[in-house]
């Protein structure tokens, strides 16, 4: 009875939920379309801009063929892969060693110069990249770091913004559980190690996962520091696959995809805490 | 006893620390000075490089461009994103499934996105299909006005599901016991919301402001990849204009340029903070 009332709510959200989830859906679905029903369906859009468009949501004849002939067939493609898991993951173990130390000072200790340091992380954390667009050119032109995948790794990792999340998680470990291990003798690195790390596990692992979203999508940087095409990651290199490989283009982009949506999938309820971390007033 | 624990503090601290020092401190300070300096020969110039940027016609275009964005982008998602919030709030099933379909865009490399967004709106493209229906003649969106609009929307796309788990860890915050006592003495719906709610959500919306504000900067993104180095004159925002010096390397003019956009930035967090330590709704959420 009282459910009842919540119908035109469900509606509403429904339909905007639909409206969220179309691009995602629609384009899984195109994935697994053949190459001539592909060119058929969006030949007048993306190819020589003859014919009419006539999307559709679902595949006539389904097939994994595009998916074969971009693996299989696109040397450039799995180069591209590569290197985004390369930069992707060696910025987020960084984070993880630097940050979760840095987030620990700030979260555990009451030092001479903590607020304007904390205030300082804050200020770099909101500063869109073209602030700091040409001090860190200049930086890495000055240690010959340009055009490497150091240029991306470096600067990444002592990116702000984990150890500004990862702070608030630190900080709610009550403190009566230091309190016993310090009885129990544990040193400073001990109880950092031993408790800090298992209790703040859900703060580290949202951070990991909100930059992992952040530089798996990464583009300003590597358009700025990077000129190889053999170094670009996978996010440079998608809008790049033109109307002849119409078919490809769907399918990388649903690859590329796939890493970023499972691990929300997988890590939705820390990536929420996360969230809710990030707007916490200090 | 005291002078140890600074020490050990310290010590966490030092990786990061250095770090951010060698990246990002240091080399801004030295954009500070070259911001005063000429090109060639490092000579002293004054404020020059500044009014050289001040009077650039594409700067002062951009400057427009990317207020009027934020000017119409932030309040529509900060009220979108609210309706929806309250919404969901209250669901008694399914909340956690909405919130997921929310936050799935935020998953969506903006790559993979191009492509669909091309379906869309190019001018053979999806909606003058739909369009061609009820006999509207459609255009080639990207390259008119029309720009504008489609990038509010995906950057609406993008962060509805971030700022609607904010306001919903806001709302969470207002215990039910202040609902109860407000309805036992006579207050409707209406009363509860403006009286009780609305109050409270203050020093959430400064917060979620600044995130929402942090995030709109990304859209250059969006812009970029469906409309390159020079979109429709209605998107060109500083981004591009940052990007295209960047191309041809003009040092001084992005010195001077990132010295001012720094400033800003700044200067809005401030009155923001200012604002919000003036209101007393504040007081009780202070930790």
């Amino acid at each position: 009875m009282r459910q009842r009332k919540y119908i035109p709510v469900y509606i509403a959200l429904g339909m905007a939920g639909l409206l969220m989830a179309l691009p995602v859906l629609m384009m899984v679905c195109n994935s697994v379309m053949g190459g001539q029903e592909l060119k058929e369906a969006y030949g007048a859009v993306l190819g020589d801009g003859a014919g009419r468009l006539s999307a559709r949501l679902l595949p006539v004849y389904p097939t994994l063929q595009p998916y074969v002939e971009l693996l299989l067939d696109s040397p450039d493609f799995f180069v591209m892969f590569w290197n985004s898991v390369k930069q992707v993951f060696a910025i987020l173990l960084g984070q993880m060693a630097v940050g979760t130390l840095a987030a620990w000072a700030f979260a555990r200790y009451e030092f001479r110069g903590r607020k304007i340091l904390f205030l300082t992380y804050m200020i770099l954390m909101v500063m869109p990249f073209q602030v700091t667009m040409v001090s860190s050119y200049l930086v890495l032109s000055r240690l010959s770091l340009l055009d490497s995948h150091l240029s991306l790794i470096l600067p990444g990792i002592f990116s702000t913004f984990p150890v500004f999340i990862m702070e608030k998680f630190f900080r709610g470990i009550p403190g009566e559980v230091f309190e016993a291990a310090k009885v129990d003798g544990a040193g400073e690195l001990t109880s950092f190690l031993r408790i800090g790390i298992p209790l703040g596990s859900p703060g580290i692992i949202s951070a990991m996962l909100l930059s992992f979203l952040e530089y798996w999508n990464a583009m300003e940087a590597p358009m700025t520091f990077l000129k190889t095409k053999a170094k670009m990651p996978l996010s440079l290199y998608l809008p790049e696959i033109t109307a002849d490989q119409m078919s490809a283009s769907f399918t990388a982009s649903v690859i590329m995809m796939l890493p970023a949506v499972l691990g929300f999938l997988w890590g939705r309820e820390y990536l929420q805490k996360g969230i809710e971390a990030s707007g916490l007033k200090e | 006893m005291k002078r140890k624990t600074q020490k050990t503090a310290y010590l966490f601290l030092f990786p990061s620390l250095m770090g951010t020092a060698v990246f990002v401190l240091i080399p801004f300070v030295d954009v500070i000075r070259r911001s005063f300096l000429k090109a060639v020969g490092n000579t002293f110039v004054g404020l020059a490089n500044y009014k050289d940027v001040l009077a650039n016609q594409a700067f002062q275009e951009a400057v427009r461009n990317t207020a009027r964005f934020l000017g119409v982008c932030l309040p529509l998602l900060l009220a979108v994103s609210f309706g929806t919030a309250l919404m969901l709030y209250r669901l008694p099933a399914a909340k956690a499934f909405f919130q997921t379909v929310f936050l799935l865009p935020m998953a969506v490399p903006v790559a993979s996105l191009v492509v669909f967004w091309k379906i869309i709106f190019h001018g053979n493209g999806f909606l003058n299909e739909i369009l061609a229906i009820f006999w509207i003649q459609g255009k080639e969106w990207m390259s008119t006005d029309a720009a504008f609009g489609i990038l509010v929307f995906s950057y609406i796309w993008k962060n509805l599901g971030y700022d609607i788990v904010l306001w919903i860890a806001a709302l969470s915050g207002i215990g039910e016991e202040q609902y109860e006592a407000a309805r036992v003495s006579g207050a409707g719906p209406w009363e509860c919301f403006r009286y009780i709610t609305l109050p409270q959500m203050k020093p959430g919306l400064v917060m979620i402001g600044v995130l929402s504000f942090v995030n709109a900067f990304r859209v250059f993104r969006e812009a970029y990849l469906i409309a390159g180095d020079y979109p429709h004159e209605s998107i060109y925002m500083l981004q591009h204009l940052f990007n295209n010096w960047f191309t041809k390397l003009d040092i001084q003019k992005m010195s001077a340029g990132a010295v001012m956009m720094a400033a800003a930035v700044s200067l809005f967090l401030c009155l923001l903070e200012r604002w919000n330590e003036k209101q007393p709704a504040d007081e009780d959420n202070r930790t």
